[in-house]
C-alpha cells in the first residue's frame, strides 16, 4: 500500500462534510473521487495532503511521498515557464524538467513568461510540476478544468505512464477521464450526518 | 530554501514586483519633511534622526502584505506547505527575502538622504549601523503579522494595526541610538538594547509566523 486512509472524518468550515471515509491506493492504482458538488472532494484531498487536520481517522503514506495540486496552479506570471518548472525541481530536490515539458507539450512555450499563457496552458503548466516533483502519490483536485479534449487524453496519457512506473493518483473529477484501469469510490454514502442542536456551540469553539 | 530566495528576489524586481516600493516612499518622506518644516537647518539636524527613522519603519510597512498575499492568492503558498521544505524555513526565508527587497536599501540610501535633513556629521555611521541592526526585527515582525493575516481580503489595515504597535521598541531604541550618535553621546546602551530585540524576534518569531500559517490554511 501506497497510501491508506483509514475512517476519515472531514470538515470545511468548522461544519464536518464527510465521515467514515476509508480507501486504499496500492502501487500503479488510480482512484477517482465522485460526488456532487459541495460534497466534500477537495476538503478530503486537502486533509490527505496535510493542508487541515482531520476530525478523525488517520493517513498511513510513506513520508515525503504525497503531491498536491489544488483549483490553483501556483504559478507566477512573472517568470517563464522554465524558470517556473525550475523552482519547483529545486523545492522537491530534483533536476530533470525535460521530461515534464515534454509530457505535457510546452517544448514552444518554455521561454514565454506564464503569465502570457492561456488558462489551459497554464493549467498543463501547473500538472507538468507534478512529474518534476518526482513524488509517487499524485492527489489532484479537478486536474482537467480548462484543458482540451486533446490536453485530457495528454494528462491521462501521463497519469497511465506514472501508474505504470508504479506511482498512484488520487482524483476528484466529474469528467471521464477514460482511465480503465481507475477505479471509482462515489462520496454520497460518506455524507456526515447533520449536526445535533446540542452541538450547536461546539461548532464554533 | 535558496531556490525560494532566489524566485522572490527574481519577483521582487521583475515587473510588478514590490522592489523600489519602500525605497519611493521613504524617498518622497525625506524630501518633503524639509518643505513642511521650513528652512531651519538646526531644527532639521535635532529631529533628523528621528525623521529618517520614521521614514524606514513606514516604508518596510508598506511592502509588508504582499510578503504571503501574493502566494496565497496563487496557490503557491498551499503547494510550498506541501513541499519538503519546513514551514518556519518557508518563513525565514520570506523575512529574509524582504529584508533584502526592503530593508537593505533602506540602509544604503539612509545616509544619502541624511544631508537633505543635515543630519550632524558623527551621527552617519550611527544611523546606519542602527538601520542595519533594527531593519531585520522590521521585516521579521513584519513578516509575522503578514502571515496573521494571510486569508483575509484587504488584511492591509489590520495588519498596519497588529504590528505597529510590536514596531514600537525597535523604533524608540532604533531612533535613540541614531540621536545619540548624532549629538556625539554614549550609544552602546539602546545599541545593545536595539540588536537584543532583533535577535529575540529572529530567534522567536519565525515559529510562531509558521505555526499561524498552517492555521491560516486550513
Amino acid at each position: 500500500m501506497v497510501l491508506r486512509v483509514t475512517d476519515m472524518g472531514v470538515a470545511r468550515g468548522g461544519v464536518p462534510v464527510l465521515e467514515g471515509v476509508s480507501l486504499a491506493l496500492g502501487p500503479g492504482e488510480a482512484l477517482v473521487l465522485r460526488g456532487p458538488n459541495g460534497i466534500g472532494k477537495t476538503t478530503l484531498l486537502r486533509t490527505v495532503a496535510g493542508l487541515q487536520p482531520a476530525l478523525g481517522g488517520e493517513v498511513e503514506a510513506a513520508p515525503e511521498s504525497l503531491v498536491y495540486a489544488g483549483h490553483a496552479d501556483g504559478i507566477k506570471a512573472a517568470l517563464t515557464v522554465v524558470e517556473n518548472l525550475h523552482f519547483w525541481a529545486q523545492v522537491f530536490g530534483t533536476k530533470d524538467i525535460s521530461r515534464a515539458l515534454e509530457t505535457f507539450r510546452l517544448g514552444p512555450l518554455t521561454n514565454r513568461q506564464a503569465g502570457a499563457l492561456s488558462a489551459g496552458q497554464k493549467r498543463r503548466l501547473g500538472l507538468a510540476r507534478l512529474l518534476v516533483t518526482g513524488r509517487s502519490v499524485w492527489l489532484l483536485d479537478e486536474p482537467t478544468v480548462s484543458l482540451d479534449t486533446d490536453a485530457v487524453a495528454m494528462f491521462a496519457g501521463a497519469v497511465r505512464a506514472h501508474l505504470a512506473a508504479g506511482g498512484a493518483a488520487l482524483i476528484a473529477t466529474h469528467i471521464d477521464l477514460r482511465l480503465s484501469e481507475a477505479r471509482i469510490l462515489d462520496l454520497a454514502p460518506y455524507r456526515a450526518a447533520p449536526l445535533a442542536v446540542e452541538d450547536f456551540d461546539g461548532v464554533f469553539l | 530554501m535558496i531556490a525560494l530566495l532566489t524566485r522572490d528576489m527574481r519577483l521582487a524586481v521583475r515587473a510588478g514586483g514590490g522592489f523600489g516600493l519602500g525605497l519611493a516612499f521613504f524617498l518622497i518622506v525625506v524630501v518633503l519633511v524639509p518643505f513642511g518644516v521650513g528652512p531651519q537647518s538646526a531644527l532639521l539636524s535635532r529631529i533628523a534622526p528621528g525623521m529618517l527613522w520614521l521614514g524606514a519603519l513606514l516604508a518596510c510597512l508598506l511592502s509588508l502584505d504582499r510578503i504571503f498575499a501574493l502566494d496565497h492568492e496563487d496557490g503557491s503558498l498551499d503547494l510550498l506547505a506541501t513541499s519538503p521544505l519546513p514551514m518556519e524555513g518557508i518563513v525565514v526565508v520570506k523575512a529574509f527575502a524582504h529584508w533584502l527587497t526592503t530593508g537593505l536599501p533602506l540602509v544604503l540610501a539612509a545616509p544619502v538622504l541624511g544631508v537633505l535633513l543635515n543630519l550632524p556629521g558623527p551621527g552617519f555611521g550611527w544611523l546606519v549601523l542602527s538601520l542595519v541592526l533594527g531593519t531585520p526585527a522590521l521585516s521579521v515582525i513584519g513578516t509575522f503579522g503578514a502571515a496573521l493575516t494571510v486569508g483575509l481580503k484587504r488584511g492591509g489595515l489590520l495588519l498596519s494595526l497588529l504590528v505597529l504597535p510590536l514596531y514600537v521598541p525597535t523604533l524608540i531604541f532604533g531612533a535613540e541610538v541614531a540621536r545619540r550618535g548624532a549629538e556625539g553621546l554614549a550609544v552602546t546602551t539602546p545599541l545593545a538594547l536595539l540588536a537584543g530585540i532583533t535577535c529575540g524576534t529572529i530567534a522567536l518569531l519565525p515559529f510562531a509566523s509558521a505555526a499561524v500559517l498552517k492555521v491560516n490554511l486550513r
